[in-house]
């Protein structure tokens, strides 16, 4: 029996199974289809429609493809455009590459058990398609490649499976958006990501997330970390959405792998995020960092963490700060699971709100009330990540500059 | 100017500021002395308008508006500012983008050329306050200040946790901030230079240093909350440290009282 009809057949034992946690979703009130998207290419793009240029850019997805290495973009259930601009980076739909190569075997359902709840079993068995992206040995990737995942069609669940693989000694930088238009107002996103990251590769993930406010949202990822390689994971969600759950887990698999995890979460009103980060230092030398910023705007932050240590010399840190600001829950769930001696591993949270007294002090710079809370608010959100890009940098500080509006 | 007239302070419920009048004239700079909780730094926040610090009788004028109940950043913008001496951190503003606020977000503001001037370029990149020593942070809020260029200028213990080679630094740095440099080259009579002095200053000290560098027209010294005396502020400090604050004060009010005032 051929790999795939194992897993489907895993699939069909799970489709009902709930999730470990979160929100149970009932996914038979959802379309699964629509009708496939019409290809675009290169100036088709570029002529998209102001209103959803706009969307794509707040999800840090530059049409115009200038400082960008490649481009896979999803609309709905099929691909709009997948280009790449770069020596030395692959970038296929899944399905493509389901259906031509045969190393895909040898990473699809790799990480992320296909039965692991209702939702990996949904987009096992009613996939749509999604990327590969892969950095060939050596290569570097000069600018970031960015992939989007569009929804347009209302009540439509969208199933999408990526798979990431940096190549020994390669450096691969990825900006991942998505969004939903306008007229797109419930539905449900379920995306597998599965990150390979080899031997002293490096590796960093960029997604920003631009959901509407009846949207249920399930990414199930999960990655590896060999040999002194490194894997950065940034993730920025400001804008409301009816539930997301995620919990990813890393698997550092090398001696001297490293992983790092940035999230920034703005918590709307009405909106539940569940999300955190799971990494498992196994050799020594293993580095793990977990930074979460969260700021409930009336919404509800569940912020997680957990770093498991399992070999001597290993350092791993966990810092996750709350603001409440009008309203609404923070929960900060920092875990920390030291299995050997000789594992140095520590965590900070802090749920709080803005200090009067740094309200003043900048009034006393000339900044009014509101400008100062703004400020404050900014910088809370402005966390430094070693290593990114500049372009992604850039992207991120607009993705928080634009949350300013909607926060304050 | 800034003028205040008879100003009766709360700070939690409780009476800190006594019956203050005050009075510093362009181009003046004062000494405030006083013993540790005798309401020197109060009376520094309630000009600069903290509003945990409550008015409950008497005026603040500044250049002739009555800014008693004006909200710190209108005061700031009047040309009110201060060098705070526990000045709060916060995280993710960059010291280089706080300087950049203080000048009011001029574009083409060098924070780089003002930050030579207090030996401070290697912080521009640190968070605002994070981690800084007590001399460090002295010299992030002269910073601000030489970016705010204010009016009426506040400076809480200037020299607290400076060291020695610093202190020149910030001395000189504060008598720049209030047109005390003399320029001796200058077309200018230095009598004249003295006279187009503009800038007001309001220094607390404990140990005067800071007068080694400035020129103080008068010192002060607030006791339990009354402001006890005006003398010159050299008497003052030599009194002090003599026979100390209690004896200082009353002293010089038996003084103040014997001369008619």
């Amino acid at each position: 029996m051929h790999i795939r009809e194992q897993f489907k057949e895993r699939a069909l034992k799970a489709v009902d199974k709930k999730a470990a946690i979160g929100e149970d979703i009932d996914l038979s009130q959802y379309d699964k289809e629509a009708p496939p998207p019409k290809p675009l290419t290169d100036e088709e793009l570029c002529a998209l429609p102001q209103i959803e240029r706009e969307l794509l850019a707040m999800a840090g997805i530059d049409v115009t493809e200038k400082e960008r290495g490649g481009t896979f973009f999803q609309k709905n259930v099929g691909v709009v455009h997948c280009d790449v601009k770069q020596e030395g980076i692959e970038v296929i739909p899944l399905k493509v590459a389901l259906e031509k190569y045969d190393w895909i075997w040898d990473y699809y359902w790799k990480l992320v058990p296909v039965d692991a709840d209702k939702y990996t079993a949904a987009a096992e068995l009613e996939l749509h398609d999604g990327y590969v992206i892969r950095a060939l040995p050596g290569s570097k990737t000069i600018y970031p490649i960015q992939a989007c995942m569009f929804m347009e069609k209302d009540n439509l669940q969208q199933n999408v499976h990526n798979i990431i693989i940096a190549e020994e000694d390669s450096e691969l930088h990825i900006i991942t958006g998505c969004a939903t238009a306008h007229t797109t107002k419930r539905g449900a996103h379920i995306g597998i990501s599965e990150f390979f990251v080899k031997k002293n590769a490096k590796l960093s993930f960029t997604m920003i997330h631009n959901w509407a406010e009846n949207m249920h949202v399930r990414p199930r990822s999960a990655a590896q970390v060999e040999e002194g390689g490194l894997f950065l994971n940034n993730y920025i969600c400001m804008k409301p959405v009816k539930s997301l759950q995620m919990y990813p887990t890393t698997h550092l698999v090398g001696p001297d792998a490293v992983a790092r995890f940035y999230t920034i979460l703005v918590g709307s009103p009405g909106s539940i995020y569940d999300v955190g980060g799971r990494i498992v230092l196994n050799y020594p030398g293993n580095r793990a960092e977990i930074v979460s910023r969260a700021i409930s705007n009336g919404g509800t932050i569940i912020a997680r963490g957990h770093l498991i240590g399992k070999s001597p010399d290993i350092k791993a840190h966990l810092e996750c700060r709350g603001l409440i600001l009008n309203g609404g829950i923070i929960h900060a769930i920092p875990e920390l699971e030291g299995h050997v001696d000789g594992v140095e591993m520590s965590h900070e949270a802090a749920v709080g709100k803005i200090a009067q007294e740094e309200i003043f002090y900048l009034m006393a710079r000339g900044l009014n009330e509101d400008e100062a809370t703004a400020t404050i608010v900014r910088g809370f959100l402005n966390v430094d990540i070693p290593g990114l890009p500049p372009q992604l940098k850039a992207e991120i500080d607009k993705a928080i500059e634009e949350s300013d509006k909607d926060v304050m | 100017m800034l003028v205040i007239e008879d100003l009766q302070v709360e700070l939690a419920g409780k009476l800190i500021l006594k019956h203050i009048d005050m009075e510093i004239k362009p181009g003046e700079t004062h000494i405030l002395f006083g013993p540790n909780g005798s309401g020197k730094t109060s009376l520094l926040m309630t000009i600069m308008g903290y509003p945990q610090y409550k008015v409950v009788s008497g005026k603040i004028y500044f250049k002739g508006v009555d800014i008693t109940n004006m909200p710190i950043n209108e005061r700031a913008k009047m040309g009110i500012g201060m060098s705070f001496q526990r000045p709060p951190t916060i995280r993710g503003l960059k010291i280089r983008q706080l300087v950049k606020i203080c000048s009011g977000n001029g574009e083409n503001m060098d924070v780089e050329a003002l930050a030579r001037a207090v030996n401070f370029v290697d912080f521009l990149d640190r968070d605002v306050n994070d981690g800084l020593s007590g001399g460090e942070i002295k010299r992030s809020e002269l910073l601000q200040l030489m970016a705010q260029n204010p009016d009426l200028m506040m400076f809480d213990e200037p020299e607290s946790g400076v060291d020695l080679e610093n202190m020149e630094l910030v001395g000189k740095i504060i008598a720049h901030l209030l047109e005390q440099e003399i320029h001796p080259k200058s077309t200018k009579p230095i009598r004249l230079q003295k006279r187009e002095r503009r800038k007001m200053g309001l220094i607390i000290t404990h140990t005067g240093h800071i007068m080694n560098y400035i020129t103080a027209s008068k010192g002060q010294v607030l006791y339990d909350g009354v402001l006890s005396c005006v003398e010159n502020p050299r008497e003052i400090l030599k009194c002090i440290a003599n026979i100390g604050y209690e004896e200082c004060v009353r002293c010089i009010l038996e003084n103040n009282l014997r001369n008619g005032h």
